[in-house]
């Protein structure tokens, strides 16, 4: 049964959880137990919801634009040879900066809304994105190159039938690697500065002392995180069912 | 020493091929015989391979001319069929074979591909993906997929090598009755299927390389592997092969 060892690691999990809290005796304030944090997610569900569909909307938003941002990059740098010499120095910088840095200037230009943390969630996936599909783009098999120039195709027949669809499975790769870091993204905009999200929560939580509603949160993001991950996992194994049979 | 035909399908003049340092070939002439079958047998390395790619304007670090009897480019009129099936996994067997209209950006004749098909033994794996196929129906899809392309010249490079022995005989036996007619360059390492396929025998030997004609035996192809007068000169085939590698 494929939900029985997820449930079995998660109970597995809280089991480890509730052993650290009886076993240090830390006080609730600084690690309450699990079933503390249950109550206070049943007891704050409403603003919890509404908060984390903020935070969703952030990271949803984000792996659109961050994924699309990516996507047109590797297709410059795989077509135009003089773009590579331009579009290499934005993406090596584009992660040679913290994104923790850019944080608070994002916010400065982009506002407290959902848009700075849009911007960050975006920033933090182009990299992967672009990276896994250029590289897919550029290990396609020469035979098939080969086969296609013998058959008369043009180089755009070919990067559009040929280059890309061998691609994809590099690009979903680079799309799970963004989906699992694209909250982090979010979340940092929302502690440098935000009024909504799940991290925003977490800070104003923290500020008053409401442990438990902190770690509802926390929770409530990592299942957040990880439901997002298999979703887009997902998808990606049904939009490609070649990459499975190969394997 | 060079090969030349008296109505050839294509002549080969003046190739030329430095590779890795070594001269492979040089004032290489070689021609193709209208409707007929020439196999190129010699030694691993020696430049069968690259002059077919030669031939298929693959080969761009190659100097020569290839055209045809009338002195015009071959474009156009070249049908390329790889040790490797060279299938494109994330498209059905029916797409494979109608993969050149597509990149043509021509209307794929569907009917006649599924014809073809028939011909070769896949009618009832039209739908499939190619990963679901063994290796020699692969290759027959292949094969198939050669077929539609409806060149009058085919260049094969050891298409059947990667097979069973069984299956390599069947599938010679196919590719010589729906090849008949066509001008065939069958590169290969099997000096049976040279006999069996073969209406001129070449062999590809020294540094730079030369060019020597082995009489086929008699009869048309495709010979049964049993017949004692091609079993007679396959043992000399093999002594000129083992000649032509320790040279």
């Amino acid at each position: 049964m494929n939900w029985l060892r997820p449930l079995i690691v998660f109970l597995g999990l809280l089991g480890v959880w509730q052993a650290v809290v009886w076993l240090s005796g830390v006080p609730p304030y600084i690690l309450p137990p699990p079933w503390q944090v249950a109550l206070a997610i049943v007891e704050h569900w409403q603003r919890l919801a509404v908060n984390a569909g903020i935070t969703l909307a952030e990271i949803l938003l984000g792996l659109v634009f961050g994924g699309l941002l990516g996507v047109a990059s590797a297709l410059s740098l795989a077509a135009f040879r003089p773009a590579r010499r331009w579009l290499l120095p934005v993406l090596v910088t584009s992660q040679a900066i913290p994104v923790f840095a850019l944080a608070p200037v994002l916010v400065l230009w982009l506002g407290y809304g959902m848009a700075s943390k849009i911007a960050m969630a975006s920033l933090i996936i182009y990299f992967p994105i672009t990276a896994a599909f250029y590289d897919g783009l550029r290990r396609s098999d020469p035979g098939w190159i080969d086969l296609a120039r013998t058959m008369g195709a043009s180089r755009g027949a070919i990067l559009r039938h040929i280059r890309i669809p061998a691609a994809l499975p590099g690009l979903t790769s680079g799309l799970r690697v963004a989906t699992a870091v694209a909250p982090i993204g979010a979340v940092i905009g929302e502690w440098v500065g935000a009024s909504a999200g799940l991290g925003y929560l977490m800070d104003n939580a923290n500020d008053r002392m409401q442990i438990d509603l902190m770690f509802a949160a926390l929770f409530v993001l990592a299942a957040l995180a990880v439901g997002l991950y298999f979703l887009v996992d997902r998808l990606c194994r049904n939009v490609i069912p070649w990459q499975i049979e190969s394997h | 020493m060079t090969s030349t035909a008296d109505s050839p399908a294509l002549r080969v003049r003046d190739a030329r091929l430095s590779y890795g340092g070594r001269l492979l070939f040089d004032g290489l002439d070689c021609d193709l015989p209208e409707g007929q079958t020439t196999c190129l047998l010699g030694p691993s390395g020696v430049g069968k391979s690259s002059l077919l790619r030669l031939i298929a304007g693959l080969q761009h670090a190659a100097e020569g001319s290839v055209r045809d009897a009338e002195g015009r480019p071959l474009a156009g009129r070249l049908a390329y069929m790889a040790q490797q099936d060279l299938l494109l996994p994330w498209l059905s067997v029916l797409d494979n074979i109608t993969l050149g209209a597509r990149l043509r950006g021509e209307t794929a004749d569907r009917d006649k591909a599924g014809a073809l098909l028939e011909a070769v033994g896949l009618g009832a794996e039209a739908a499939q993906l190619p990963a679901t196929l063994s290796g020699g129906m692969r290759q027959r899809a292949a094969l198939a997929r050669t077929l539609m392309e409806e060149r009058p010249i085919v260049l094969m490079d050891e298409p059947f090598s990667a097979l069973d022995a069984i299956t390599r005989l069947e599938i010679q036996s196919l590719a010589a009755k729906l090849l008949a007619g066509r001008s065939v360059l069958v590169v290969t390492h099997d000096p049976l299927e040279a006999l069996r396929l073969g209406h001129r025998i070449l062999i590809m030997a020294g540094r730079p390389a030369q060019l020597e004609e082995l009489a086929p035996p008699a009869g048309d192809p495709p010979r049964a592997p049993g017949n004692p007068a091609l079993l007679e000169r396959q043992a000399a085939l093999l002594e000129r092969l083992g000649r032509a590698r320790a040279a």
